[in-house]
Parts: structure tokens; sequence; C-alpha cells
């Protein structure tokens, strides 16, 4: 079976700066993967390359999204081919009203796989429907996107578009962040409802918090470029109880013990 | 000196226009048409020695050779249809000639709207013309009134409120080389009244016609005038405006740029708050492309205490277009509680346009409040990112996000039938294949 994304020795620079240094990381179809690290391990960095933004830069590695080339996709492609990146810091659009960007969003979704564009009353049908998901109002759908919204406002407003959109892999950038529960649940709620067999989530995250309401099928630990330490859920719970230390820790011993590496590490 | 001998005989060429149109003057007009005659004669046209004219070079007007334009018929009236204002009382002029054939003959009670030629006679008119509109410091607003002939005469009878806009339409044709329109036209709007009125102005065919035009407004206590301009000339046309609005006590007025056209348009739009408690709205929105220049001067005068003026305009600058925004603000010595806000944003879409923004502050009275602002940037790359991530092609994210911005201006138009003509200018401008998906 194809995986749904298969990362494979992924260097990246940001400013000049090389902020990824060979991640590796295959997610298959039904699986969630929660990618916990310290602030600077390059987290938003890996997200962010993922979507495709035009100022990164991909020095090393490759990256397959059901076995197609993704880096060499332009953004709007690897959207319409079923990836989405809820954004860590959503940004506020002036003078674009909420519905209509996501209208327009959908539709150039839906020409791209062949599918019929929706009229304005089946669309406003669906996000009706998908408004209830993130308990948003309705007076969201006419304001300006983001404008205005306060933060959590604006995250649940990514967890909408990504219910609507509906993506084949769905990016959570630190969504969860500086959030209130009440918040995280429905956050949390959103993406279960995403989770089936065809669908695969990434969630990234600097706390276990989220991870109460949506268990990771796999955890990973990434730490100055690279995932370091991968395992069940158990590791957040870790990494929770004990912080980051005994990570890195970990990572000095074996430095200095590199006979007890295994032959094909690194 | 050969620059002088251009100077010169542009300037005669002006001057036997204004001895050819005074023949039938009343007295008053006749005297001051030769006054600003005269003056005009002194100024000569501007150069960019002169601070107010410092980035907007007039030396192809002086040494293009006009002639008076006459009353043509000979042009596709779909231009009309596609250019005025749907369902609006129109009054239609052909190369600063009133078209009455092109024109609304059934007029509510309280308004007159009427050529200006027809109109001399008017006990306002000698009140109130060449009074407002100062042309003893500008070249331009001195020779239109040295060639004063025709333009709108519009008058709104006190407490009279319209069920429709106004529409002044100003088409130059230029079948037989390029002409100048000398328009002039004077608005006085009654004690309590309500006025929207819209100046379009148009060119049929491509010639490089030169408008001049002088609008005098006077809004009488307590009324309302939302007064726009739609300039629509075509990409090598002249157009110079000026726009004097008078203010009494407790009266609202508020101006609308939509700068679209010409090849230079030069506006300078001057409002006086003659009395306490009156405000102005300024507004203008320029979508420049090619070499196209344009430049607005504004001047508001708070000269009563208790006034108030808030000021918006915004900028779309593509090609090697050069964009000017002066704003200047006065606030006289008496006039206390002053309330003012001045914003400029422009956008650049190349590296070789252009804009000159300069926002001027001139405070007398020592309890105001008055605040400023001017920005010029790109489009955002963090909002096209996030649009392109959200599936929407990068040309299509581009067009989405200028059309929001200039959309911003048009929103502000009270006039329905405006609103709808410049969003679907905006986005015949900008070939969206997303129209659907804008809100208006």
């Amino acid at each position: 079976m194809t995986a749904m994304l298969e990362i494979r020795n992924l260097h990246a620079r940001v400013e000049g700066r090389e902020i990824l240094k060979g991640v590796s990381l295959t997610v298959n179809k039904g699986e969630v993967h929660a990618i916990m690290g310290q602030n600077g391990s390059g987290k938003s960095t890996l997200a962010n390359v993922l979507a495709g933004r035009p100022d990164y830069q991909i020095t090393e590695g490759e990256v397959l999204f059901e076995g197609r080339d993704l880096l060499a996709m332009v953004p709007e492609d690897r959207a319409r081919e079923g990836l989405f990146l809820a954004f860590q810091y959503p940004v506020e659009i002036p003078g674009v009203n909420n519905i209509y960007f996501l209208k327009a969003a959908l539709n150039a979704i839906r020409k791209h796989r062949g599918e019929e564009e929706l009229d304005a009353m089946e669309f406003l049908g669906l996000a009706r429907e998908k408004m209830k998901l993130v308990e948003l109002g309705e007076e969201f759908m006419s304001r300006p996107v983001n404008e205005g919204f306060s933060g959590g406002e604006k995250k649940r407003n990514e967890i909408f578009q990504m219910a609507v959109l509906d993506p084949k892999l769905a990016v959570l950038d630190e969504t969860d962040s500086g959030l209130d529960i009440d918040a995280l649940r429905i956050v949390a709620m959103g993406v279960n409802q995403l989770r089936s067999e065809e669908h695969a989530v990434v969630v990234i995250t600097h706390y276990q918090r989220l991870l109460d309401y949506l268990v990771p099928d796999f955890v990973h630990v990434l730490h100055d470029g690279r995932i370091v330490k991968s395992g069940g859920k158990e590791l957040a719970l870790a990494l929770e109880k004990n912080g980051y230390g005994w990570v890195e820790e970990e990572l000095a011993l074996a430095a200095s013990a590199p006979q007890e590496l295994p032959a094909n590490h690194g | 000196m050969v620059e002088t001998n251009i100077a010169r005989t542009s300037l005669d060429q002006f001057a036997a226009m204004a001895r050819s149109v005074g023949g039938s003057d009343p007295e008053w007009l006749g005297n001051l048409r030769k006054r600003a005659l005269d003056r005009f004669l002194e100024l000569g046209f501007p150069t960019t020695r002169q601070e107010a004219w410092r980035f907007t070079n007039v030396a192809a007007i002086a040494r293009t050779g006009f002639t008076i334009g006459s009353l043509e018929s000979d042009f596709d009236l779909a231009l009309l249809e596609r250019g005025a204002l749907e369902d609006a009382y129109r009054l239609v002029f052909v190369n600063g000639l009133v078209a009455p054939a092109l024109s609304e003959s059934a007029l509510p009670a309280g308004l007159e709207l009427a050529s200006l030629a027809a109109s001399r006679d008017d006990e306002d008119v000698r009140k109130h013309l060449g009074q407002h509109a100062d042309w003893t410091e500008s070249s331009f607003a001195a020779l239109n009134t040295a060639l004063v002939h025709d333009g709108a005469f519009l008058r709104l009878a006190a407490g009279t409120r319209l069920q429709k806009p106004v529409n002044l339409v100003f088409i130059t044709t230029g079948n037989d080389g390029p002409i100048m329109a000398n328009v002039r036209n004077l608005i006085v709007a009654g004690e309590s009244s309500e006025l929207h009125v819209v100046e379009t102005y148009l060119t049929a065919g491509e010639a490089p016609n030169f408008t001049n035009v002088v609008t005098e407004v006077v809004v009488r206590r307590n009324a309302t005038v939302e007064h726009a301009s739609m300039q629509l000339e075509s990409d090598q046309a002249f157009h110079v405006a000026t726009i004097q609005a008078q203010q009494d006590r407790d009266s609202h007025y508020q101006s609308r740029s939509f700068s679209i056209g010409a090849a230079l348009a030069r506006y300078d739009i001057n409002v006086t708050l003659a009395g306490e408690g009156s405000g102005c709205v300024l507004d203008g929105l320029y979508l420049a492309r090619g070499r196209q220049h344009v430049d607005h001067h504004t001047l508001i005068d708070h000269a009563t205490p208790h006034t108030d003026s808030q000021e918006f305009y915004k900028g779309v600058l593509d090609g090697t277009s050069h964009g000017v925004f002066d704003g200047k603000i006065m606030v006289r010595k008496d006039a206390q509680k002053t309330n003012s806000g001045q914003v400029n944003r422009n956008l650049l879409l190349s590296e070789t346009a252009v804009i000159d923004t300069k926002p001027q502050l001139e405070i007398y009275a020592d309890d105001v409040k008055c605040t400023h602002g001017s920005t010029i940037g790109q489009l955002d790359e963090q909002v096209l990112f996030y649009m392109r991530s959200r599936g929407i092609a990068v040309a299509d994210a581009r067009e989405l996000m200028i059309y929001a911005f200039a959309s911003e201006v048009v929103q502000r138009v009270k006039i329905p039938a405006l609103r709808k003509q410049l969003s679907e200018l905006l986005l015949r401008r900008l070939p969206l294949e997303l129209a659907g998906g804008v809100s208006e």
C-alpha cells in the first residue's frame, strides 16, 4: 500500500538557517500522528514546508503524497490534492467574506477533482452543517476572514475550513496553543469527525493536553530538526510528566556511545 | 527661448478661445471673465517648480493644440449606457455643451437641473459663480473661469429629498483632433435638503481630449450632499478638476473621487467648513496602470468650531504609473473642538509604480483632535500563501486581494447604483474567476 505521506531525509532552510536537518516520517491512511517538540525544534517549519510556503527553501530530501512528489507542487495544487494546513497564526484578510472565501476555495478544489461546483445555496447548506460542529455563529460567515476574531475563534475557523474542505491529510500546527478547555474540546471534536479509514491527521503540538481528547496512534519527538524518538501515545504522557529533558539526556548518551547505535542509523 | 515661445503661443490660443465664447455676456459675467483671463495670462500654466505641482507635469496640456469642441452627436450611444448611472435624473453634456436630447426632461418637484449657459440670469448663479473656487491662485480654475460657458446648474429646494440620484454626464468626442471641454458646474443644496449627485466623465474614441472642470457646491444649513466623480475617460485624455464645497451650519458634505481613466488626472478638492457643526467626508479611489498619472490635492479648511472631517483615500498602482496624494488639513484659530482624521493607503503592484503621499496639518487652534496616516505596500505574501493553501490559484488570490483592498472605498458609497457600477468595473478590470465569490 502506498503511504499517504512519506517524508524522506528532509532538510530545509529558513532565512539562510538550516531548521530541518533530515526528517523522515511515514503516515498511512487512517492514522493520527502527533509531533511534539520544544520551541525551535522545527515543528512549524515542517508544517509550512508541507503546505508549500514559498520562502522556505528545501535543500535535501523528498516528500511523497500518495506516491507523488509533493515538493514539486505549488501550494494551491497541494490543497487541491487533499492536503490541509491549519495555521498556527491564521491570517486576517480584510475585505473578503469568510463564506465567499471558503466557497471559492471549495469550488477550486472540487473543480480540480472533476466534481461539479457548488452553488450558493448548496454551499450554504454544507457550511451550516459544519459550523455547528465548531460552534461558530452564523455572523462569522459574513465577516471578513479572521478579521477581529479572537485567538480561539481563529483556531475554530481553521477547523471549520478543514471540515468543509474535507482534506485527505490534515496538518494541525499548534492549533491547541492558547486555547481554553472549551475551545480545545471543540477543536478535538472537529478533528475526530475527520478521523476515518480514508483520512490521516498530523497534529503538531507543544502540549500533551490536546491528546487527552484526540488520541494519536503514534507520537514523535522532533528535536533540532530531526525526529529523535517515536512511540505510541504513552510517549506523549511521559513527555508531559517528565518534560523533554530525558529525551535530550538519552540523545547525549547515544552520542557518547556511537557503537551502540544500529548500523543503519543516520 | 523656445520653451517660452511654446508657452506664449498656447496661452494666446486659450485667450482667443476666451474671447470667442464671451460674445453675449451680461456685464457681471463679462467682468468676471476678463479678470479671470488676465489672471490666467499672468499665472500661465503651473510648472514642477511650484510646490503644488512638483510631481505633476502639465507641459503636455500646454503643448497640445486643442480646439473648443462643439455639440457632436456622432458617437456610439452605447458608451452612454455603459458609463452613465442607471436610474438617475440625467443631464448629458457633449464636449462641454448641454445635449438635451440625451437628457432627462421630467424632473420632480424641488429639483432644478439645467444648463448653466441657459441659467446665467439666475440670482444664485450671479451670486455664487466664481465666488467659491479660487481662480486667483489656480491657473486651471482661472482658465476655466475665463472660458466659462456651459455646465450644469443644479439646485435642490429646501427640505427636498429625491428618490433617485442626479447624474451629470460629460462626454468628449474628438473626431477632428483633440478638443477641450471647459465644464463649469454650480450645485446649490437648499436648507435641510438631501442630494446625491454623480459626475461621470467619458471619452468617445481615443483622442487626447482635455477636460477642465470646476464644480462649486453650496451646501446650505443642515443639508446633506453626497457628491461623487466617476472619471472613466480614455487612457489618452487629460482631466483637470477643481471642486470647491462651501458648507453652512450643521451641513454634511461627502466627496467621492473615483479616478480610473485619463493619461493625466489632477484633482483639487477643497472644502470650507464655514458653519459650526458642519462635517465632511472625502473619499477617493485611484486605479492607475501603464503610464497613467493621477494626482489628488485636497484641502479641508476648518474655519469654525465643532467641525468634523474624515478623509479616506486608497490607490492601486501598477505598471509605471505615478500617484500623488497631498492632503492638507487647516484648522483655524477659532476652530476649537475640531475633529479630523485622514488615511491614505496605497498598493503598489509593480516595482516601477510610484506614489508620492504627503499629509499636511496646519493647526492654529489648541483644543483639536487630528490624526493622519499613510501606508504604501505590496500585496501581503502571508495572505497570498494562506489563500493558496486553501486551493485558490495564485492569480485569483492576487486579484481577490486587490478587489478587497479597493472595495473598501466602494462600500462607503451611499448610492446603490454607483456602488454596483464600481463593483462591476473592478471585476472587469480584474478578470476574476471568483467574481461570484465576492461580496458586494
